[in-house]
């Protein structure tokens, strides 16, 4: 055989390294961050994806609305909306339910079903990190939604020229309040996400802990309250549902206006309540981290 | 009706783990009943009080939700829909295979829980057990009916479903009496006001009424899901 000469020739179609700067762990977290607060109310998502979040949040303002306009036509008769700031989640909590249901499988359920998560994990972002990004999404996601109300409301009040400085107290601590519903209900919600890759599953997981624990620990207080007649086995029954325990947490905390059937029983009650907030939102975060060692469910 | 469609249903529905995660739900209820029983001893009112919040509003509700689009949504949600939609079964013959199932199991973990939590409760006193068993017995059908219907029609089904169950029956309900009159659960209630001999429950509406509504609910939206599973279309995961 004889030598041959190579015919064929490598073209230099013009491929770069990339040479700007690398981010680095932070700016993925922070990213991912953003990505999924977005995505947590459709934002970047198909118009189908925007509806339920979005028709939530105007069924969530629309009392606080109300509310406003009330507080504006009896202003002179009273110096009080007819609902104090911090019991509007718990009045409205059936509509956080449903978004903590349908957001936080969409926020993890289908990064599981795709299998994206070994791609996350391929970049300088720690596990800690994608659960850290998620958990804050969700939260402030949930913040938003219990603030507009909210504001809506303060505005409302400032309208009618109710006291403002009492009104701008009141606020700030229903916001702090707030700020505990939201961690409770995304820590809670991301935990039970996190644990299927089918959508439909996670969501029906979610609904029963939230309104199936609710609606037991509210009859049941009630029960034990007035029939019984024993108001502080009533308070302690409050620590076994979500929403029961955040709210404890800032009657107590806080001097929010108690929701529940019956407030924490007591001091060594209140104590307990804060604990056990604390104990629940650090397990969540324990447990999410121990989920996600391992990449398949 | 199609035994194999069934046979398959139940499969997917109560295979595994998932019969076991539902049981805990009934033996929940059952649990609760007990302690009241131990803890405030017999009396109807909190018999009442108890079954009507909890097993009549929260978990009738909720089981249909889970079953009824249980039953049919995740197998449009993963596609594998179409090898049972390409066998020469008619649409309105497997959604009722589906809802015999949806409907079983909702009567078998939520309506019977209901009924022996009564016997607990309160015994043979006053037909109280019997008037919740038949309500929750009625809502069971009606909510697999209208779920397995909002499945077929919404990918979301679990959410709107709430929605209704949460804010249509509870949050309005307590505001609007006006919405009172178009619920489910006041339906039934209506069945338990009727049976009970006791004076312990009101519902807003009126029995006739309230079974003719459920009758029509239940047919139309059976009749209907049948109907939208003739033309579904598969949609793409957004």
């Amino acid at each position: 055989m004889t030598e041959q000469t190579p015919s064929g020739v490598i073209h230099d179609i013009g491929y770069r390294k990339y040479d700007g700067a690398r981010l680095g762990r932070a700016r993925v977290a922070r990213a991912l961050y953003a990505h999924s607060l977005r995505g947590a109310y459709g934002l970047g998502r198909s118009a189908k994806a925007k509806v339920l979040p979005m028709l939530l949040l105007g069924v969530m303002c629309l009392p606080a609305f109300i509310i406003a306009v009330i507080a504006n036509v009896t202003s002179t008769i009273t110096a009080e909306l007819p609902l104090p700031y911090s019991r509007y989640v718990v009045v409205t909590q059936g509509i956080l339910t449903i978004f903590v249901a349908a957001q936080a499988p969409a926020s993890l359920s289908r990064d599981l079903r795709f299998k994206t998560v070994p791609l996350y994990f391929s970049r300088p972002m720690e596990r800690t990190d994608y659960v850290l990004a998620k958990f804050a999404a969700l939260s402030t996601a949930l913040l938003m939604l219990i603030a507009a109300p909210l504001l809506i409301m303060y505005v409302g009040a400032l309208l009618a020229e109710l006291p403002a400085w009492e009104q701008t107290s009141d606020l700030l601590l229903a916001l702090l309040g707030a700020v505990v519903f939201s961690v409770v209900f995304a820590g809670v919600g991301l935990l039970i996400a996190s644990l299927t890759a089918r959508r439909g599953f996670g969501v029906a997981a979610i609904i029963t802990v939230f309104a199936l624990s609710f609606a037991a620990v509210s009859a049941l207080q009630g029960i034990i309250r007035y029939e019984v007649e024993d108001i502080d086995l009533a308070g302690w029954l409050g620590l076994l549902s979500p929403i029961t325990l955040a709210d404890g947490f800032q009657t107590w905390v806080l001097d929010a206006s108690s929701s529940a059937v019956a407030p924490p029983p007591g001091a060594a009650g209140g104590v307990v309540y804060v604990l056990v907030t604390f104990a629940v939102i650090g397990a969540c975060w324990a447990l999410l981290n121990l989920r996600y060692r391992k990449v398949s469910a | 009706m199609n035994g194999t469609v069934v046979r398959l249903t139940y499969r997917a529905l109560l295979g595994g783990r998932r019969a076991w995660l539902l049981l805990l739900m009934s033996v929940l209820l059952l649990s609760m009943a007990v302690l009241l029983r131990i803890a405030v001893g017999v009396d109807h009112q909190v018999t009442a009080d108890f079954l009507g919040a909890v097993a009549v509003a929260a978990l009738v509700p909720l089981f249909g939700l889970i079953v009824g689009t249980g039953v049919i949504g995740p197998e449009i949600d993963d596609g594998s829909i179409v090898y049972l939609l390409s066998k020469p079964i008619s649409r309105p013959k497997i959604i009722m295979s589906k809802l015999v199932v949806a409907a079983a199991g909702t009567v078998l973990f939520a309506a019977v829980p209901t009924f022996v939590a009564g016997l607990v409760m309160s015994g043979t006193t006053g037909r109280i057990a019997l008037g919740f068993g038949a309500a929750a017995l009625v809502a069971s059908l009606a909510y697999s009916a209208i779920f397995l219907l909002l499945a077929v029609v919404t990918r979301h089904a679990v959410v709107y479903g709430l929605a209704y169950a949460l804010i249509w029956e509870g949050l309005l309900g307590s505001f609007v009496p006006g919405a009172r009159t178009l619920s489910v659960q006041q339906w039934s209630l209506s069945l338990t006001e009727a049976i009970a001999t006791r004076d312990i429950v009101s519902s807003d509406v009126r029995l006739a009424v309230a079974g003719v509504l459920l009758a029509v609910v239940i047919v139309g939206a059976t009749w209907y899901a049948g109907q939208r599973l003739r033309v579904l279309t598969l949609a793409g995961d957004e």
